[in-house]
């Protein structure tokens, strides 16, 4: 029995204002070399300062992956030559990392270790163009820190599971946006194969994969071309590699990263670092609830489906507003299903939905999704005025007048659900054989005769009723 | 020893002469002499027309500190905006950054005047200055003999009155040790004292920027314009005391007399260091004996951390961003080798390999973390001594100056010859190098007062005492400006 065994390596852009050791902005997309000053681009004589909003950012990292803080750190130089690199030198933690040990539990319950977790800063960008190389030294020194795993991932989903986990985490403390695509949160994978009882294959390294569903396949390439060496009688070879993506393949990289000896010491122009408790428990006070919690929660105390849980609390700013609306007293179940149903259906991408911008607000939402909670408008007339409000930035009342509310006396409801019987005997019958779900049908009815002046919950009761009497 | 700054300040307090007089008549002498010396590699004589100028106008108007109107140089691997920077190295021919250095924007608000940038071995690394790409400096006592380094320019300049003070930069000695060989005064402050921002770095744990004066009164008023934190640098601390205010008073001094220091000092030097605590004594100092048996490993400790510092901040000259590239390459991996193969001397090359080497797997734990451990020790070791006593005597050096073309003959010899300069840098002390005589050969030598960190007035205070004694006041009169 062959066994997929791996381990990430992530580097996560931290979404400080300035940069890690000068006061440049870390924006993304802006003209190439704006973003620079002596410090980030290595002139002679510069010094770096420590940005202390770094160290508080990995250290809520740290917390919210549960790992130990140390309380004394320093940082190191990793040295080596390259055009991006201005200093010859990234500014790094070698033996002394901020955060050791900490993990990331799947849904399955299993707890994917951490090693380490340390600040660093980032290199430049070659920019090929024309036969010609440029650099742009604007995202050299933003603050990046590293996240590693124990190889405790043993598929390519759980691999997938514990990325998306950790992007929902950082987005959701602030302290990154973790977008692959804009490489704020970049991926590299230890893979080997276990043999049943046997010993730990040797591993290779995939490098910068920078989608989530990249990696998966990225794994289940490489697992299955190191079980094909394997079985040829061969061994695995210690590598360096990349992920094709044309050909689905993973391939030697030409580099010379194996080979390389980063003579790491001390960086000796910064002081190391000593981290008070009262810093860590003001950080930890500073946390908000976390995603997992809240999806429990969710499940729990609004009574919804995991699916929407999930999909509620994959969006902090969603979240917020739903809970918002709750507390403004809209129904938890009905708020959560507008949301899901009617407001998300105006949002086409994963950026819009996290961005959340809406012009509607949690107590004008709240405010409708209460005359549907009361009965007063059904849910087609509650989802069409909701889709208006998001056009128009207006009120509930700017498009639902009380006209348009129930105004069915219970004697005409009940004449009219009386019809809806007539016409719906095989319902009824069903419904007596107790085949609940044919309920619909007649309502259904009731829905059609009453042109969205009923109130459907007393309609479902007076039916019921009228069955069992 | 003469105190120039406060001679030419109460000058221009007064009006007996302006800024822009001042400025002139050391143009006119760097003009006539510099030629003789190679002390000052890049002149800024319009720079400096124009910050007298400026600096007459607030003398005018009754302000100014007693920098103002002050004419001085800078060693070349202080960063000045818009003037070349070189570090003496080939590969920074050219370079002009657009930022200063802190202490030359301490200085430039104080109103000083900048005459130039002054000559050093390349990237500081050396005794003597000969590693320039611009040539070695010579020795304004004896031009047969080189002026020490690496800040040989420096002092070269002060010595022969081309600049009323200049800066310096010290990682091993490189303040004190032309200081003494060029008969001047050196102050190496603490390390965190002086901003190193805008220093061009050889080794960062134990670069420091101090004053070269013609007195300790001089170099005290320099190092309380320079001192002091910068939010730039971290490793700057606050310095509360204020350094001007020196009494001279030794009474109940205790001074240290290491005995390693002397163990196998020529007894010229031996002698003449006693006949100064003897005259301490004198006048209420006590003298103790004591012991530092690690102080001799400080040397190899030093050239392993100062060289692996070196490997990894003289990366950066890769001939991508700044500074001189190769002619021809293929490739960015052709590009850098070349331009660092083609830019750097023989000198810094053997100590970028030396740092490499001793930082390598395999190799780090037996050379760079031994010498961290040695430098502990010997930190310790001061530590100690600092319980017992106020300030160390010690020499600053083996030999008065050396031939010229000597050291490049005897590399060995002359990298032992920072034995007595390096123990300081090692544990981050301040010290000073003070002219204490002449020897037989009639070549100033000087001895050092060290302190404990940040005891900086202490050490100034205890060689003001020195500078108000008469027999150690010889004042060399040649070329410059007169005074």
């Amino acid at each position: 029995m062959r066994e997929m065994v791996a381990g990430l390596e992530i580097h996560v852009e931290l979404s400080t204002a300035s940069k890690i050791f000068c006061s440049c902005s870390t924006e993304f997309g802006a003209k190439p070399n704006t973003h620079c000053c002596p410090v980030c681009t290595g002139q002679p004589g510069a010094l770096p300062v420590l940005n202390r909003a770094v160290v508080e950012y990995a250290i809520k990292a740290g917390l919210a992956l549960n790992c130990e803080i140390n309380r004394r750190t320093h940082l190191d130089r990793k040295n080596y030559f390259y055009p991006d690199l201005p200093k010859a030198y990234q500014i790094s933690q070698y033996d002394e990392p901020l955060c050791a040990g900490g993990y990331i539990e799947l849904k399955s319950g299993k707890r994917i270790r951490l090693k380490r977790i340390h600040i660093e800063e980032d290199a430049g960008k070659l920019i090929h163009e024309r036969g010609y190389t440029y650099i742009d030294y604007n995202r050299g020194g933003v603050p990046l820190i590293e996240i590693v795993s124990l190889p405790d991932i043993s598929s390519s989903a759980e691999a997938r599971e514990f990325v998306e986990k950790l992007q929902l985490i950082m987005r959701y403390i602030g302290v990154s946006d973790c977008k692959m695509q804009e490489g704020s949160l970049r991926c590299d994978v230890n893979i080997s194969v276990k043999d049943g009882e046997g010993p730990l294959g040797v591993h290779t390294e995939i490098k910068n994969l920078n989608s989530v569903a990249y990696m998966a396949s990225a794994m289940d390439y490489e697992f299955r071309r190191q079980c094909e060496v394997i079985d040829a009688g061969k061994k695995v070879e210690k590598a360096t590699l990349r992920y094709d993506v044309s050909s689905g393949e993973t391939l030697p990289m030409r580099t010379k990263e194996d080979e390389n000896d980063y003579r790491y010491f001390p960086e000796p122009d910064v002081p190391p670092v000593e981290i008070g408790d009262a810093l860590v428990s003001e950080i930890e006070g500073s946390l908000p609830e976390l995603p997992m919690v809240k999806i429990n929660r969710y499940i729990n105390d609004f009574g919804i489906r995991p699916q929407s849980a999930e999909l509620i609390c994959r969006y902090h700013k969603v979240a917020g507003f739903v809970e918002d609306a709750v507390s403004c007293g809209a129904n938890a179940k009905n708020a959560v299903n507008m949301t899901l149903g009617t407001i998300f259906s105006t949002l086409n991408t994963e950026e819009d939905k996290e961005n959340f911008d809406i012009k509607v607000s949690p107590a004008g939402f709240a405010a409708l999704i209460k005359l549907y909670d009361e009965g007063k408008i059904n849910s087609g007339a509650a989802s069409s005025a909701l889709m208006k409000m998001l056009e128009t930035g207006k009120g509930v009342e700017d498009f639902i007048k009380p006209g348009d509310m129930k105004t069915l006396s219970d004697d005409e409801l009940s004449e009219i659900c009386r019809k809806a019987l007539e016409e719906n005997e095989d319902a009824v019958r069903e419904i007596k054989n107790g085949k609940v779900k044919a309920m619909g049908a007649i309502l259904g009815g009731v829905a059609r005769a009453a042109k969205g002046k009923a109130d459907m919950k007393k309609a479902e009761e007076l039916i019921k009723k009228f069955i069992y009497e | 020893m003469k105190a120039v700054i406060s001679k030419l300040s109460g000058m221009l307090k007064s009006g007996k002469i302006s800024s822009s007089e001042l400025a002139e008549k050391y143009i006119d002498a760097v003009k006539r002499d510099n030629a003789k010396y190679n002390a000052y590699v890049n002149e800024t004589f319009d720079e400096a027309r124009k910050s007298a100028k400026e600096a007459d106008a607030r003398l005018a108007r009754g302000e100014g500190g007693p920098l103002c109107g002050m004419p001085y140089a800078l060693k070349d691997n202080i960063c000045t905006d818009g003037i070349e920077t070189t570090c003496c190295s080939n590969i920074l021919r050219g370079f002009r950054p657009y930022y200063s250095a802190t202490v030359h924007e301490k200085l430039s608000a104080c109103g000083a005047v900048l005459l130039g940038k002054t000559n050093m071995d390349e990237f500081a690394m050396g005794s003597t200055s000969e590693t320039s790409c611009y040539g070695a400096p010579l020795n304004p006592r004896d031009s047969s003999r080189v002026t020490g380094g690496s800040s040989g320019g420096s002092a070269a300049a002060v010595a022969a009155n081309l600049a009323p003070f200049a800066l310096g930069s010290d990682t091993g000695g490189s303040i004190r040790q032309p200081a003494c060989f060029c008969g001047v005064v050196g102050f190496k402050p603490t390390y965190g004292a002086v901003s190193r921002y805008g220093l061009i770095a050889y080794a960062s744990s134990l670069d420091q920027i101090g004053p070269l004066a013609s007195s300790v009164s001089d170099a005290a008023i320099v190092y309380d314009a320079i001192k002091g934190k910068d939010p730039k640098d971290m490793s700057s601390e606050e310095v509360s005391l204020s350094a001007t205010s020196l009494s001279g008073d030794v009474k109940g001094l205790k001074i240290g007399m290491v005995k390693e220091y002397f163990d196998c000092l020529n007894p010229e030097m031996a002698a003449r260091i006693e006949e100064v605590a003897r005259l301490y004594e004198k006048a209420g100092a006590k003298i103790v004996s004591l012991g530092m048996p690690t102080l001799s490993r400080a040397l190899p400790a030093y050239y392993i951390i100062a060289c692996a510092e070196a490997s990894s901040n003289l990366g950066r000259y890769d001939g991508i961003r700044y500074g001189v590239r190769c002619k021809n390459y293929s490739d960015a991996d052709e590009l850098m080798t070349r331009t660092r193969s083609e830019g750097f001397g023989k000198e810094v090359q053997k100590r970028i390999m030396l740092g490499t080497y001793v930082l390598s797997a395999g190799y780090y734990d037996a050379y760079y973390k031994k010498a961290c451990a040695v430098r502990a020790r010997v930190r310790e070791e001061f530590d100690a001594v600092f319980g017992a006593c106020d300030v160390l005597f010690a020499p600053v050096s083996p030999t008065s100056a050396f031939e010229l073309g000597y050291a490049q003959r005897n590399v060995i010899e002359t990298y032992q010859s920072d034995l007595y300069t390096v123990p300081v840098n090692i544990a981050g002390l301040p010290s000073i190098s003070v002219p204490c005589g002449k020897d037989k050969k009639g070549l100033p030598i000087g001895m050092q007062i060290i302190g404990d960190r940040f005891a900086d007035e202490k050490v100034l205070s205890a060689a003001y005492f020195l500078e108000q004694n008469e027999a150690f006041c010889e004042d060399d009169e040649e070329g410059g400006v007169a005074l």
